[in-house]
């Protein structure tokens, strides 16, 4: 009964949700949000994908003029869609419905992987003999918060109102961590291969998602298992119940083992869309310069941040003022850092590869070359994921006040600086400034809590188990 | 070595209307060989009590073996340009001011061929294969800005030309335009220039060109313009013709005697030779041994449609010399040109043109089919719009009017609009608007060629067909661009001016700017030829200032210095958080607090 309520109660704000974002995509022209430079990057705008579809169309590459730097597909799928006009309704009312569907579907994936998240952890806390702890750990049901911050947080709804193509990519990384949570390889598969094909940033998470299809959901680390499953071995053959027996067996093989069939699935799933992807590619770009063109356009532009527009990075900034004989060094330190950072916390976060997959978004988005509140989006959707293992974290107040703060501060000073003309570049650098060390400041405490998080589940098994052997 | 002969003819042209001289050289050693010069200047009062003074050199070379070898009029630094870099034509303005079409007319071979964007304008044909002709430009564009002690090597950057394809009937392909609409053009361009005459401005006209009158005239433009003439089937036949002219429009210093029975403020101006330019053309100096002077002018009444008997009663002025020819506008105006060749005037010591009004007379000058304006909209530094607004003047007014009227009459526009690429042009956007109302682009637009701009690469580059109702009102093209943000560097040194977007070129080739005298048997200078020529009509329009934001100029170093703090903030901490190991720190904290503990209670036991 209760729980049936709870099923209606989400669906209302799930509704509610998408009836605040059709009311703000009706008033696009008061808004004016598509402009903005927190919402449409380079990469993100649909302005310039239907420049693109228009180039296209009228028998050029859609690379030409340095306009549009996504990929073929979402022209083949969203261009027809910048043309098609209905009459008496907003210009790009068909992109905006796609984009409401898009935040919609993510929200019901991140709910699903939530669920099954949960269940796996509370029952891995139930083998570790931690009741108390798995039963605390049911009381909020992270699944429904995490998809119903996703879909009210404002950066999801600016993004989405905003016509940004980033509710797509979040949808296809959202996919593929949904696939690998339900351990289906093929969709995991589909989901990686097509956001690293959207946006590359993406293609760190085959880390986690082989983790996750290996060893499973997020548990406590993998020693307290083996230690817990000796005790119980060592008891259980004193009693003498052999039924007990068995079933412990049977759940120490399924989280010990490594699933290396499921995961070279994976690898031959991938192999097969990635494919299947790049020959839909290279015919569509067949006149215009083939595959070579596509990886120049999109992952060139990419990693050589050609385009120093301001965003909510730091990056452009930087780029518009470094020295030209500098340059190329610093491409690699910015780039090098998202991937120096990859195996030491794949290392200590392996046994939550879900968490893991996590930090790498919200280091992605931290040090890709051209952020926008659609990867905040993310990243903050799925933070709730992890509501009950980041209860403790330190300094929530003023990480939240940090973000409302400069996402309020941000466009006053862009404001300042482009339109009236009163403030210089350095105002709006300095919220961007703001802004990244907010999100360092996230990410090491969510991290620290984790490893916290880690540690009191260990003290308390090693307590239990001691109890136990005495 | 032939001695140089001369001939030379002054023409001018009023109301409309011309005054023109010109002389032409050439050495006698054989008609095979025969390098020929004329000088011709054409003055031509204007509505707004300004007068257009037009000189025109005209220099003939044979393309044969001795080419760039030896000359004896034709300038060899050019003879040279044209063989190492294989010119088929070549058209280099410099510019100052900007060409009043409203006032000064904009349906004439004069305006059209005559009137350029401000700053340096350069475009040039190769006859070389299509991989070649980037590099032909560059070293081309090196050379001329040697030459002409321009900033002309600027054009030498793949952003600043670009390849139109339908504006210049000359193109086939190896045509390359590129404008520097920011040149100051001054005195150190046209010394250069006068160098490439033979007598460079020691005699003849070009002894007219007093600096300080030129260079405070309302608008000069200086234009060198190259072409090959073929004048039968072999190749070796064929000869380069360099037209060198300078435009200028100046405001005359009134010259007192005029009548009184109306107020002087009515009355055009009266003026002379010497009093436009503060000299006079010396007969007895330099090469010039004849002189001929030829007077024609022309007489607009336009409205009641004057015929040249009436003329000589009707006119508003009187000359100081009298013609030797009068030549009479047929088709568009009633404009009449004095021809005054200078070899007439064989003994007179000074030759002094002048004109005196009778009477105010009022006129305006024919305008082109449409009148282009260019402007920008929007505001702040993010985005903005483009707009070409066309509205009709009255020879389109006078077309429909014309035998059209009972079939559907149309005529033609071309568009060239051409972008720098940190103007972020959204094609897509193009909007047209025909009187007033939204329109489907297809309907109107024949064809339409875009090559969009690539960031430090290429400019963007629009070429529009237009094809317009004949009673067309207004016609507005609208196109939206973002603006582009830049490297720190590649701001010029006054970046907060803005930048400059070249002039949009509006062409209407079903007009024809030429213009056709009564008889058109007699022999022709080069100069009235080139007026008869069949040309199209082609205006520009205005070069528009672009504000873009700029960063901080003086803050590389802490930018570097505080994002790469940042950054290490991130890396060190994440680090850091990652390789704690919280239960050796508490276990060591323990035991420290154990042993200092222990200390305490047992301060004179040693621990081990």
């Amino acid at each position: 009964m209760t729980k049936k309520k709870k099923v209606q109660w989400f669906w209302m704000w799930v509704i509610g949700s998408v009836t605040l974002r059709l009311i703000l995509v009706y008033f696009p022209r008061n808004l004016n949000l598509s402009s903005r430079p927190e919402v449409s990057t380079p990469l993100t705008s649909l302005r310039r994908l239907a420049e693109g579809y228009w180039l296209k169309r009228s028998s050029m590459s859609p690379y030409a003029g340095s306009m549009y730097h996504g990929s073929p597909l979402l022209l083949t799928f969203l261009g027809p869609l910048t043309v098609t006009r209905i009459e008496g309704q907003p210009d790009q009312l068909l992109c905006s419905l796609v984009f409401v569907i898009a935040d919609v579907i993510s929200a019901t994936l991140i709910r699903a992987a939530g669920r099954s998240l949960q269940a796996a952890y509370s029952s891995s806390l139930k083998v570790i003999g931690l009741h108390q702890l798995s039963e605390t750990s049911e009381v909020l049901p992270s699944g429904d918060f995490a998809a119903l911050v996703y879909l009210w947080n404002p950066f999801t709804i600016i993004a989405c109102v905003g016509l940004s193509t980033s509710a797509i990519e979040n949808l296809v990384v959202v996919l593929s961590l949904y696939g690998a949570c339900k351990r289906l390889a093929s969709l995991a598969a589909f989901g990686w291969v097509l956001a690293t094909h959207l946006s590359l940033y993406p293609s760190i998470l085959i880390i986690p998602v082989i983790l996750l299809l290996g060893y499973g959901p997020d548990a406590p680390p993998r020693k307290l298992f083996q230690q817990r499953i000796k005790l119980e071995v060592g008891n259980s053959s004193s009693i003498g119940s052999n039924n007990l027996k068995e079933e412990l067996k049977d759940q120490s093989s399924v989280l010990k083992v490594f699933a290396w069939r499921l995961v070279v699935h994976f690898f031959i799933w991938i192999l097969l869309w990635s494919s299947y992807v790049l020959v839909l590619c290279g015919i569509y770009l067949q006149k215009h310069g083939g595959l070579q063109e596509l990886y120049r356009r999109t992952y060139g532009f990419i990693l050589t941040i050609p385009d120093l527009s301001p965003n909510i990075g730091v990056l452009w900034y930087f780029f518009a003022e470094v020295f030209d004989f500098f340059r190329s060094f610093f491409l690699m330190v910015f780039h090098g850092n998202i991937l120096l950072m990859i195996m030491p916390l794949a290392l200590r976060l392996n046994h939550r590869p879900c968490f893991l997959a996590f930090v790498y978004i919200v280091i992605s988005s931290l040090l890709k070359s051209y952020p926008s509140v659609g990867d905040s989006a993310l990243y903050l959707g799925l933070l709730g994921l992890f509501s009950y293992e980041l209860k403790d974290i330190r300094f929530s107040f003023l990480l939240f006040a940090g973000y409302v703060g400069v996402s309020l501060l941000s466009p006053v000073m862009h404001n300042l600086w482009i339109w009236r003309g009163t403030g210089n570049a350095n105002f709006y650098y300095a919220t961007a400034i703001a802004y990244a060390l907010f999100q360092v400041a996230l990410v090491i405490e969510c991290v620290n809590c984790m490893l916290n998080h880690d540690r009191m589940v260990t003290k308390l098994t090693t307590t239990k188990l001691k109890d136990a052997k005495s | 070595m032939a001695l140089l002969s001369r001939k030379g003819t002054l023409f001018m042209l009023f109301l409309f209307s011309i005054f023109l001289l010109s002389a032409s050289a050439s050495n006698g050693s054989g008609e095979e060989e025969e390098e020929e010069f004329w000088e011709e200047l054409l003055l031509k009062p204007l509505p707004d009590r300004k007068v257009l003074s037009h000189f025109h050199f005209q220099n003939e070379a044979p393309l044969s073996d001795s080419f760039a070898r030896h000359h004896h009029l034709f300038p060899k630094s050019i003879a040279q340009l044209v063989k190492k870099f294989h010119i088929k034509a070549m058209e280099l303005s410099f510019t100052q001011g900007r060409w009043n079409y409203e006032r000064w007319g904009g349906f004439d071979p004069i305006s059209s061929h005559n009137a350029k964007p401000p700053g340096v304008e350069l475009w040039a044909v190769f006859d070389v294969p299509p991989h070649q002709v980037d590099a032909s430009w560059k070293d081309l564009t090196h050379a001329l800005s040697g030459l002409f002690c321009a900033s002309i090597n600027f054009l030498e950057s793949s952003t600043t030309y670009s390849a139109p394809k339908w504006t210049f009937q000359s193109a086939l392909g190896s045509l390359r335009y590129g404008t520097l609409p920011r040149e100051a053009v001054c005195t150190e361009n046209l010394t250069p220039w006068l160098k490439l005459l033979p007598c460079r401005d020691k005699a003849g006209l070009s002894a007219l060109m007093d600096r300080p009158s030129i260079y405070k005239s309302f608008y000069h433009s200086q234009r060198l313009h190259l072409t090959q003439a073929k004048t039968g089937a072999d190749p070796k036949n064929s000869r380069v013709v360099l037209e060198q002219t300078l435009t200028v429009v100046l405001q005359p210093n009134i010259l007192t005697g005029g009548t009184n029975y109306v107020s002087e403020a009515k009355m055009q101006p009266s003026w002379s030779l010497s009093s436009i330019f503060g000299r006079k053309i010396n007969v007895e100096r330099g090469l010039v041994t004849q002189l001929e002077n030829l007077q024609s002018s022309t007489a607009t009444f336009a409205a009641n449609g004057t015929n040249l008997d009436d003329f000589g009663r009707n006119v508003g002025f009187e000359l100081s010399v009298n013609p030797d020819r009068v030549l009479k506008e047929v088709e568009k105006s009633s404009s009449i040109l004095y021809e005054y060749p200078i070899k007439v005037h064989k003994d007179s010591e000074q030759f002094d043109l002048g004109i005196t009004w009778k009477h105010p007379v009022i006129w305006s000058t024919p305008h082109a089919p449409l009148y282009a304006s260019r402007f920008l909209m929007g505001s702040g530094n993010e985005r903005g719009a483009i707009a070409i607004c066309m509205k009709s003047t009255e020879s389109t007014q006078g077309l429909v009017a014309a035998n059209y009227v009972d079939q559907r009459c149309n005529f033609q526009v071309n568009v060239l609009q051409i972008v720098p690429w940190y103007i972020k042009v959204y094609y897509h956007t193009l909007q047209l608007f025909v009187d007033e109302k939204p329109q489907v682009l297809t309907d109107f637009v024949e064809r339409m060629r875009v090559s969009p701009s690539e960031d430090k690469v290429s400019p963007g580059l629009m070429e529009l067909v237009l094809k317009l109702p004949c009673e067309v009102k207004s016609a507005v093209l609208n196109i939206e661009f973002d603006k582009g943000f830049l490297h720190i560097d590649e701001y010029p040194p006054d970046a907060n001016q803005g930048f400059d977007i070249p002039s949009a070129i509006i062409s209407f080739p079903d007009f024809n700017a030429g213009l056709q005298f009564s008889d058109n048997s007699i022999s022709k200078t080069p100069m009235l030829s080139k007026l008869q020529e069949r040309s199209p009509v082609i205006s520009y329009t205005e070069v528009l200032l672009v504000p873009l934001t700029t960063p901080d100029f003086s803050m590389p170093y802490n930018v570097i210095t505080i994002t790469c703090t940042v950054f290490a903030l991130y890396f060190g901490s994440l680090l850091n958080a990652l390789r704690r190991r919280v239960g050796e720190e508490e276990r060591c904290l323990n035991d420290k607090g154990n042993t200092q503990l222990f200390q305490f209670l047992h301060p004179k036991t040693q621990v081990t």
